[in-house]
């Protein structure tokens, strides 16, 4: 039965939580792109930032402002959304509380892509390599599909999660091998291997920005399949619904947004497990509001906690990603414990 | 006097006095004897082989200490120390993921899956590139580290009782955090220490000396008779809580206990040679196939686990341009074995 949904079917928030949750979103989401703009290793009020987005000059505020800050926050919030849309995705597809790219061994086969077209290969441009990250991607999340699903029971939430781990440890031991072989690479990629939103300026934003927004309307496209998923195959199967079809169609969404926004980014967790469950407290269990608020939540939650990493640890900074695990981890223990995954 | 009898097809052997019997397992003793002869080769291989090969003659001199001070230093300083660390690691390793995997019944419930191995990583990464803890010296930061890692996975685990699936995954989900952390320090790092960090990480016997394994010999001489004591609890536990429980065998005790067990092996071999991946999982799953028993027999997968570390760091050390850390080669030779093992796994349980 459905998974993610069992306990509040029947229970839809009133439309007003779904009202009160968009402002209240759109308000954060707003915050976070001025804050994200003016923190920093140097404070720009809030004030000027406007003049200098219209106005660039060739002075120093300007070039953080533009060349630095703006390619940044761009870049968090459309990967914020994508890994949380990603992750609500995979909690529809496989009717698991626990999905999420991270821990399903996507972004794993991704960064291991990446690695072998940049290390190996030595391709450098972004639309050459973005390939390789979105087949590793496609490749990890079907091996970790298929060996889940087999023996009784199908994929169910435990199964899925170990053969994630262990899909995960294997990708992740296959590419330290090739930083091994090469170290000067091991200096490139730590940078990378950590998740972070720097180093990345806009031309590349620009250029990831298609496949997000691709991967993003393929998402939305399915939501209504996974609603129909979620009463089971065979209900799926006699409303009408190609569930084969609608499987492919989501993990094509999920390949090109957890591909894209490694590729980008370096793996980051939790991001997709921690959004659509929060999301799914506004909106109730529709998938297509699930999606369209978490690609709203997605990008606060990825933007604050990049500005959160700014300023913890001054004057160093602390990656994105390292800060989305610390924050996202009472939150998949407490997921753990409230339920009983058995049932699931 | 030793008295064999012979019941429902199995012969058991009877001590004297009244507590002492056991089944008598053919196959197993059969298996067992295979892979001391295998181990002891292995043994021998990695001190006699190197880039100056010696004769078993001149390591047997050096060893008795009647052979010339440079091939005494390359035997008693550089090869046996390397050799016993990479036999017992192997030990530790193989046998602490037959007891994790007989206990949760499943055989990817390893250290290396569960996060564990992560936590040792992150103590000792701290210790290379941060000085933390430094005078403690890294392979006891790295048993700390698992130890605490293990404490904090069962203790968010427990609610009224550990279940094996929660401890599962609050371990996974607790390694993400733990990777997160080392993630940080080697990006903080100096290029230098993040390369060590790195080759640690990966697991690693180069330049293994007295200073590892001393700890490793300490660790093992108190675990290993716990183990004995322990270890005949597990056919028990085996059974099922319910049957367990049944049969007056205090359950949670002896999984304690058992997780204890394998948790201190584990660290205890990572502290001396770094996280070598797969061994904890793989070496049970063959032992169990090569011994025909039900559940993971710990003291055959101990031994193969001893072969399987000479062997993959023979390969570290020959087959490359330059050497690599014996992690990468059981990694690589363990990734297809792993998918094989995954798709068995899930084809037998249902949760």
């Amino acid at each position: 039965m459905s998974v993610v949904t069992a306990d509040r079917v029947g229970a839809a928030p009133p439309g007003s939580r779904k009202a009160i949750g968009l402002v209240a979103g759109v308000v954060l989401l707003l915050a976070a792109i001025v804050l994200s703009i003016a923190v920093g290793s140097r404070w720009i009020p809030p004030a000027q930032i406007w003049n200098l987005l219209l106005h660039p000059d060739d002075g120093e505020l300007s070039a953080i402002v533009n060349g630095l800050r703006v390619p940044r926050t761009i870049l968090g919030l459309a990967a914020g959304a994508a890994l949380a849309v990603s992750g609500a995705v995979m909690q529809g597809l496989t009717r698991n509380p626990l999905g999420d790219p991270s821990l399903l061994g996507t972004s794993a086969g991704a960064g291991f892509g990446v690695i072998v077209s940049l290390n190996v290969i030595g391709l450098t441009s972004f639309y050459s390599y973005i390939w390789f990250g979105f087949a590793g991607a496609l490749i990890a999340t079907v091996l970790v599909y298929y060996m889940a699903s087999i023996g009784r029971g199908g994929p169910t939430p435990v199964k899925l999660a170990l053969s994630g781990a262990a899909i995960q440890v294997l990708f992740i031991s296959m590419g330290s091998t090739l930083l091994l072989l090469n170290r000067v690479s091991l200096e490139r990629y730590r940078f990378w291997l950590v998740g972070a939103l720097t180093g990345v300026n806009m031309s590349v934003v620009l250029q990831v920005l298609p496949v997000l927004l691709i991967g993003l309307v393929l998402a939305l496209l399915t939501a209504p399949g996974l609603n129909a998923l979620a009463l089971g195959d065979d209900v799926a199967t006699s409303l009408g619904r190609n569930v084969g079809l609608i499987r492919i169609q989501g993990a094509l969404a999920v390949t090109l947004l957890t591909g894209a926004a490694t590729a980008v980014c370096g793996p980051i967790v939790f991001v997709g497990l921690v959004i659509p469950h929060a999301v799914r407290q506004l909106t109730g269990v529709d998938n297509r509001w699930v999606i369209a608020y978490s690609t709203l939540y997605g990008s606060v939650l990825l933007l604050l906690a990049d500005i959160l990493g700014r300023i913890v640890a001054r004057p160093v900074e602390v990656q994105v990603g390292i800060v989305v695990a610390f924050v996202g981890v009472p939150f998949f223990i407490a997921l753990i414990r409230r339920r009983r995954l058995a049932e699931l | 006097m030793v008295a064999i009898t012979s019941f429902a097809g199995r012969k058991a052997v009877r001590f004297p006095g009244k507590q002492l019997s056991a089944v008598l397992h053919p196959r197993l003793i059969l298996v067992c004897s295979i892979l001391i002869v295998t181990t002891l080769t292995m043994f021998v291989l990695e001190l006699t082989y190197g880039d100056v090969a010696l004769p078993v003659g001149d390591v047997l001199a050096a060893l008795t200490g009647s052979a010339d001070a440079g091939t005494t230093l390359i035997v008693t300083d550089l090869r046996l120390p390397r050799a016993l660390v990479g036999v017992l690691v192997g030990l530790a390793f193989g046998m602490s993921g037959a007891i994790m995997q007989s206990l949760t019944r499943n055989p990817l419930a390893s250290p290396d899956i569960i996060g564990i191995t992560e936590g040792t990583s992150l103590f000792a990464v701290a210790a290379i590139v941060l000085g933390f803890g430094k005078s403690l010296g890294i392979p006891l930061m790295a048993l700390l580290g698992g130890l605490t890692s293990a404490t904090l996975i069962y203790t968010l685990a427990w609610k009224r009782g550990a279940s094996g699936y929660r401890i599962v995954l609050t371990g996974i989900g607790l390694s993400a955090v733990f990777a997160a952390g080392v993630q940080y320090m080697l990006v903080t790092a100096d290029f230098w220490d993040a390369v060590n960090a790195t080759v640690w990480i990966n697991g690693s016997l180069y330049a293994r000396g007295w200073s590892h394994l001393t700890p490793l010999l300490i660790g093992l001489a108190i675990l290993l008779p716990l183990a004995v004591l322990i270890l005949r609890r597990l056919p028990v536990l085996q059974l099922g809580d319910e049957v367990a429980i049944g049969l007056g065998v205090p359950v949670q005790f002896y999984r304690f206990a058992l997780i204890g067990l394998s948790v201190g092996l584990v660290s205890v071999g990572t502290a001396a040679a770094g996280p070598i991946l797969f061994v904890g999982l793989i070496a049970p799953q063959i032992a169990k196939r090569m011994a025909g028993t039900v559940g993971e027999p710990p003291l055959t997968s101990g031994l193969l686990g001893a072969t399987l570390v000479p062997v993959s760091d023979m390969i570290a050390r020959f087959a490359f341009p330059s050497e690599l850390p014996v992690g990468v080669v059981t990694g690589l030779l363990g990734a297809p074995f792993l998918l094989w093992l995954l798709a068995k796994a899930n084809r037998r349980s249902n949760a």
